[in-house]
């Protein structure tokens, strides 16, 4: 995240587990919005997801909060490195 | 000796590829592939892992005209690393990105483009020379090698080419969002582009809005090169489609109504391509017109029992096929999904036994099977499921070991653990026992 040029705002717990329930909705996974750690990756080591699974997250975002994600933005990589992150990206760059 | 050109652009200033920066002449890319030769170590096998396709494409072709073989391995986790190792001791890898955490000798991408040259020679490749060995997963956990000679490789994208209606029109740029390491990638966003005058996109877009930016920014026509599970996305995303000439279908097969409503909102063909890592393509259909598919000229398939194997054209050796193949004349046939032991996950494949072989032989596990549960959508990808007796283990130690030896589209979910397997009085695993296992364990978890 960038915060020297875009004021963000951060996520709430409330808001956290919202995209917790959306990923767990989306991908059919087997654990409850509790599991997900805030901090632990997603991919890989953490909660296991792969591209296919990013990609499914990333259209079920875009219709939610009107926002299209970019895996050229160098954020990228961060973005979907946490719970936290990824909530924090989308709060700070919803449309609706 | 027998030779054929290393791509078949004539006019030193023709576009071969476009960049972020623009056009790549032909004179600019044969100069690349001089310097990037010049680096090149010993070793007569490389790993080409570059992400941006025209480095990609500069470092297959400074190994084709240094005698070097590229090595197309499905996936890159630590033991496919490994047993590449043992195939080739001498592989190195050729990588664009930093940092890259490939257990090889690595060789960098250069930073600089090289001087154009003035003369113009374009390289001859003998047709017998193995340019390529791709690996399937194999049936007891080893990948199998396949060699590709550069003749061969050649006839099939020529072949594909013809039948797109891809040569003798203005040139073409290729946009792929599919990785030239995959065979399917390999064949029709590179070796296409180069047999065919037409140019190839640096880019690998990954999201829609990717996909719609890594068009817009190169000249019409356009050809999209994708697969089932991208096209669902861009089309689900709603975004302003730029206009394109062409779209492709390959890895999975994709459902006549994702078809006809891509062929509605591109105004642009949809073809769908069929082959195996073994063979290349070897078939092609518009899905929104006939469901048989259309073999390339040259290829015919033998039909024996219930298996079904193709040879003649570019496939120089009998191939079975790994999916249920009905023959309706000898030009055409019609699919019937895969073969019960092969598994495809938005077009990766790996032999199921194979699958039971690794989990089997991870340490701490006593008895273990995957089971690919029945497809529920056509939309949704089918994930594979597991079940283990595996006493002082938990997921997460099996999850981490089962991610040395698979690709992660592999990796089970759920993965259960169980006190015993539901075999039969034979020691057998009947289907249907693992299937109302996960079946009453959805339940459970349900209720």
């Amino acid at each position: 995240m960038q915060d020297n040029q875009k004021p963000t705002s951060p996520s709430t717990a409330e808001f956290q587990r919202e995209v917790a329930e959306l990923m767990i909705e989306c991908l059919n996974l087997e654990v409850t919005a509790d599991q997900i750690l805030l901090d632990a990756p997603l991919y890989g080591e953490g909660l296991g997801l792969d591209s296919i699974d990013v990609l499914e997250v990333a259209l079920v975002v875009s219709k939610r909060y009107g926002l299209q994600l970019r895996a050229d933005s160098a954020d990228n990589q961060h973005i979907f490195s946490s719970l936290h992150s990824l909530s924090d990206y989308i709060a700070a760059q919803r449309t609706r | 000796m027998s030779t054929l050109p290393l791509v078949s652009h004539v006019s030193p200033d023709s576009h071969i590829a476009w960049r972020a920066d623009g056009a790549v002449t032909l004179r600019q890319f044969l100069a690349d592939v001089r310097q990037l030769a010049a680096l090149f170590p010993a070793g007569k096998h490389l790993l080409n892992l570059c992400g941006d396709r025209y480095r990609f494409s500069v470092g297959l072709a400074a190994a084709i005209v240094s005698g070097k073989v590229s090595l197309l391995p499905s996936t890159h986790t630590p033991e496919v690393v490994r047993q590449i190792k043992v195939f080739a001791p001498d592989v190195f890898c050729l990588t664009d990105s930093a940092p890259c955490t490939v257990d090889l000798p690595q060789l960098r991408y250069p930073m600089s483009d090289a001087q154009p040259i003035d003369t113009l020679s374009i390289p001859q490749i003998d047709r017998s020379q193995r340019i390529a060995v791709v690996f399937t997963s194999g049936s007891n956990g080893t990948p199998q090698p396949h060699s590709k000679t550069w003749g061969a490789l050649v006839s099939s994208v020529q072949a594909e080419a013809m039948r797109l209606g891809l040569l003798h029109k203005p040139p073409c740029t290729l946009i792929g969002t599919v990785p030239p390491q995959h065979m399917y990638g390999f064949e029709s966003t590179v070796l296409m582009a180069w047999q065919s005058g037409n140019a190839l996109s640096h880019a690998q877009p990954f999201y829609p809005a990717d996909i719609c930016q890594a068009l817009a920014s190169v000249p019409t026509p356009r050809v999209l090169v994708s697969s089932p599970v991208h096209l669902r996305t861009l089309l689900d995303a709603e975004l302003a489609l730029p206009e394109l000439a062409l779209v492709l279908s390959a890895t999975a097969p994709l459902p006549v109504q994702l078809a006809c409503d891509i062929e509605a909102r591109s105004h642009a063909p949809l073809m769908e391509i069929y082959g195996s890592t073994e063979t290349g393509l070897i078939a092609t259909r518009r899905p929104t017109q006939a469901a048989e598919w259309q073999l390339l000229p040259g290829i015919q398939l033998l039909v024996e029992n219930e298996e079904v194997r193709a040879y003649g054209g570019h496939v120089e050796t009998l191939i079975a096929m790994n999916d249920k193949i009905e023959p309706v004349t000898d030009e055409y046939f019609l699919l019937h999904g895969r073969l019960s032991d092969m598994i495809n996950i938005a077009g990766k494949r790996h032999s199921l036994a194979s699958l039971n072989h690794l989990l089997n032989a991870i340490p701490g596990v006593v008895d273990g099977a995957f089971y690919m549960p029945d497809e529920t959508s056509p939309e949704q990808v089918t994930r594979l499921a597991a079940c283990v007796v595996a006493p002082g283990m938990d997921a997460t130690q099996l999850q981490a070991a089962l991610r040395e030896h698979i690709d992660p589209v592999f990796l089970p979910r759920p993965l259960l653990f169980v006190d015993a397997l539901p075999r039969n009085s034979t020691g057998k695993l009947p289907r249907a026992a693992l299937q109302a296992l996960f079946q009453s364990h959805r339940a459970r978890k349900s209720a």
